[in-house]
């Protein structure tokens, strides 16, 4: 039977909201106080969601230790503590929390067993949230 | 179709142990889970059914009547309880949060659906704030 199992992260970065394509001002029109040349930053929290068939032996879709490896190796370990602005991900794309959604989906799809993960939720504040199932 | 959930929480010990396995085996597969005195968590139960409202009553199904379910169907067997040692449930599996979300599933489907009115969508059972799982029924 297949079952999914959820397990959430947190970490804490700083990112500015500008795209280079617009002028100054329309920069801070669009992005507002987000567009602060200094930047600014968030815990995020990170929910990341695998699904497959529950092993008879284990009982488990996957192992919480697997999970949490490819999950540091490739994601805390690398944006925790960090200024996204200044990863090569985001020198041409703005790092938005849909952005850094899609970008933390696609880093975890090569870090885990092919085909397990279902869905990635990027937490910026209490307030918002973002979803990405690679589609 | 409207999707309505109902959260319940309980407080359960258990391990995680296969007999078929060394103590070494489930040591290293199972961690500090594997520990057979046992240990214990305080679960939260999220249970979604899914329908259309009554024309009537504006209910998908009455939230009284799903919170009496829950207690009868599940808490009432697994509340205060050790899932490994007390349970049938888990009798020949191991009580991850994975197992308890299917054994959840069959205990409260048949309850649900005789009813009537919405089907059971989805079971979601948090072990910790930060680690869930989620059966929805799928083979």
């Amino acid at each position: 039977m297949k079952a999914y199992f959820g397990r959430r992260y947190t970490l804490s970065a700083s990112h500015r909201l500008h795209a280079a394509a617009l002028s100054d001002e329309q920069n801070r029109a669009v992005y507002g106080k987000c567009n602060n040349p200094h930047g600014h930053g968030h815990n995020y929290a990170v929910e990341v969601l695998v699904g497959g068939p529950v092993m008879a032996e284990t009982g488990m879709a996957m192992n919480l230790v697997d999970v949490d490896r490819a999950v540091h190796a490739s994601i805390l370990d690398r944006f925790d503590h960090a200024n996204l602005n200044l990863d090569p991900l985001f020198a041409a794309q703005v790092p938005t929390t849909e952005n850094f959604c899609k970008a933390v989906y696609e880093l975890l799809k090569e870090a885990l067993p092919a085909g397990v993960l279902e869905q990635v939720r990027v937490e910026e504040t209490e307030n918002n949230f973002f979803e990405y199932r690679g589609v | 179709m409207i999707f309505l959930t109902r959260r319940a929480t309980f407080s359960a010990a258990h391990y995680y142990w296969n007999d078929a396995w060394t103590p070494e085996e489930n040591a290293r597969v199972f961690g500090r889970c594997a520990n057979r005195n046992g240990h214990g968590h305080n679960y939260t139960l999220e249970v979604t059914v899914a329908g259309d409202p009554d024309p009537v009553t504006g209910f998908v199904v009455d939230l009284k009547w799903l919170k009496d379910v829950i207690e009868r169907e599940v808490l009432d067997a697994w509340d205060h309880r050790h899932l490994n040692l007390e349970t049938e449930d888990f009798r020949h599996a191991v009580p991850t949060t994975e197992n308890i979300a299917i054994a959840a599933w069959s205990r409260l489907k048949p309850a649900i659906e005789a009813a009537g009115g919405a089907s059971l969508n989805r079971v979601r059972v948090y072990e910790t704030p930060e680690i869930f799982a989620e059966f929805r029924g799928e083979a």
